[in-house]
């Protein structure tokens, strides 16, 4: 295939994209002190098969407890969430997790935290260790296999986590602020390499994220939440063409998004101009 | 004529000794100090033995009576092994069922704590009335004082699992039991270890103390005796195979450690 040519990735896995659906779903928490607190509020959202959707919004506004619930980790308070057609009761199988922190276990070599899926999972240990190889090597890290995570860089163990996540074909890609620890250059890096394992696997992907700039970047639409309670303040499509690259930050197209989204947060009180 | 000889820039070579010379050096080097002033003074100021024996007499002393230290260290070596295998087997399933129980956890955590208050030596008394003059007691005292640090090691290592790891091998689909093997237990283990290795000294220290209160041979026994007889040399020569003894099972745990946790070596020695 041209693409994996031009983009040095191993050949394509199992996996196809899945659709999610929310319906109505609210999550209300009880309070360290008594009372509940309001987390998210009428979330209706439906995400196509294939499609990257990215959530934008404020600290605490409910984006990372949005993903536990369709990853099916809490329950909903009210509300149905459906991930490939079927209503999610308990952990969903057929998706991956991407934390901000890349959460490797010390204890296992690099090769060892990717195969960690194919472990639980029970999958096929042979094909699975070659395809956690060449995902390693299409991230740079072939010579870091049999190293510990202590010996890695914060960028290069992201990556390593990232392979963890995509060696099971996940039909479904969550990830929650998965480059918000990371410095500047490192994580304008890691964008393009998760487009352009993206445009490989045509997964789903759920990105939560607190950079505008990188949701339009990376996304065929983006959420934009307000906070407490989380609702859906605006959704915005963006049909910029792909591959995206440094050139599209530039572009017209790119910064009107980009300022949309700012605007509904100078209209929130998110940002303040004062 | 002087000849000047031309000393070619030689950077000090790592070699094996050279290693262990920069490494232990420093503190060979105090010991010796101290031992060789220790074997001064007791010369020059004429100390009578029975108060304090030189070094050498020590030494000598070790060196006659090195069966009887031998047979002794044995005993005592039992005791501690066996009141620490215990702590061992005790301590590390109750970690478990006060991480994963709650009701265990408030019932048998109070109770433990309160345990662990109580001088444990107040209690050798008691329990050579129970359990007689032979092994039984002092293997219990070691039991004892050595199993408080592993339990509570092990209790905040099997915690110390971060939320989002726990989330991860859920979403994969990962049960309580898979859960607890493939992450909460080998991310307890430097924990453990560190419990283990508390625990080892305080079992050497459990075993003695039970034969200074009722015992018939061991090393504590060993030294009782020696008091009494007024044999201040063989108090001393017990006291160095105790230290030697307790010195080397401390290692061994250590060994152990390093053996079971490469990966930790990589972490403490990265940034």
């Amino acid at each position: 295939m041209v693409r994996d040519d031009k983009v040095g990735l191993p050949a394509k896995g199992s996996g196809a994209g899945v659709p999610i659906m929310l319906r109505n779903i609210s999550k209300r928490y009880r309070a360290a002190r008594g009372g509940e607190v309001q987390a998210l509020s009428e979330i209706n959202l439906s995400v196509g098969a294939g499609e990257f959707v990215s959530i934008v919004g404020p600290s605490g506004c409910g984006k990372s407890t949005l993903l536990m619930l369709i990853a099916g980790l809490i329950p909903p308070t009210t509300g149905v969430i459906e991930v490939d057609n079927r209503a999610v009761k308990g952990a969903v199988d057929n998706i991956a997790i991407v934390f901000q922190r890349d959460v490797l276990l010390d204890w296992r070599t690099v090769l060892g935290n990717v195969l960690l899926p194919v472990e639980i999972k029970k999958l096929d240990p042979s094909t699975h260790r070659q395809k956690a190889r060449e995902l390693l090597r299409s991230v740079g890290l072939a010579e870091f296999e049999e190293k510990y995570p202590a010996e890695l860089s914060g960028g290069m163990r992201q990556r390593a986590a990232i392979c963890r996540a995509l060696v099971q074909d996940p039909g479904l890609l969550l990830m929650d602020e998965p480059f918000g620890a990371l410095d500047a250059l490192t994580r304008e890096q890691m964008n393009l390499d998760l487009q352009r394992m993206w445009l490989r696997d045509r997964n789903t992907v759920l990105f939560i994220t607190h950079s505008i700039e990188e949701a339009v970047l990376l996304s065929d639409r983006v959420v934009v939440m307000s906070s407490r309670p989380g609702r859906i303040a605006d959704i915005v499509m963006n049909d910029l063409p792909r591959p995206r690259g440094a050139h599209t930050r530039s572009e017209a197209g790119f910064l009107e998004h980009v300022e949309r989204i700012r605007r509904h947060f100078l209209a929130l009180g998110v940002l303040s101009e004062i | 004529m002087t000849v000047i000889e031309e000393i070619p820039y030689s950077p000090a070579v790592p070699t094996a000794l050279g290693g262990w010379i920069n490494r232990n050096g420093p503190v060979v080097g105090v010991f010796a100090a101290i031992f060789a002033g220790w074997e001064v003074a007791v010369r020059t100021l004429g100390i009578p033995e029975f108060i304090l024996p030189s070094p050498s007499a020590i030494v000598i002393k070790i060196v006659l009576s090195w069966q009887l230290l031998l047979w002794n260290a044995f005993v005592t070596l039992q005791e501690i092994l066996l009141g620490f295998g215990l702590s061992v087997v005790v301590a590390i399933p109750l970690a478990i069922a006060v991480v994963y129980s709650g009701i265990f956890e408030r019932v048998a955590f109070p109770f433990m704590v309160s345990l662990q208050t109580i001088p444990k030596v107040a209690l050798a008394p008691i329990l050579v009335m129970w359990l007689g003059y032979g092994i039984m007691p002092k293997v219990m005292v070691a039991f004892l004082i050595s199993f408080f640090p592993i339990v509570i090691n092990s209790v905040i290592g099997m915690r110390s699992a971060e939320k989002e790891m726990i989330y991860l091998v859920q979403s994969m689909g990962a049960g309580e039991l898979t859960t607890f093997i493939k992450i909460r237990l080998p991310k307890a283990l430097p924990s453990i270890f560190g419990g283990l290795k508390v625990g080892m000294g305080q079992a050497v220290v459990g075993a003695t103390v039970g034969e200074f209160i009722a015992a018939e041979s061991g090393l504590g026994y060993l030294q009782l005796i020696s008091q009494v007889r007024l044999d201040t040399p063989l108090l001393f020569a017990a006291v160095v195979v105790l230290s030697i003894l307790g010195v080397l099972l401390f290692n061994i745990v250590g060994l152990v450690e390093r053996l079971a946790l490469p990966w930790s070596r990589v972490a403490t020695q990265g940034e």
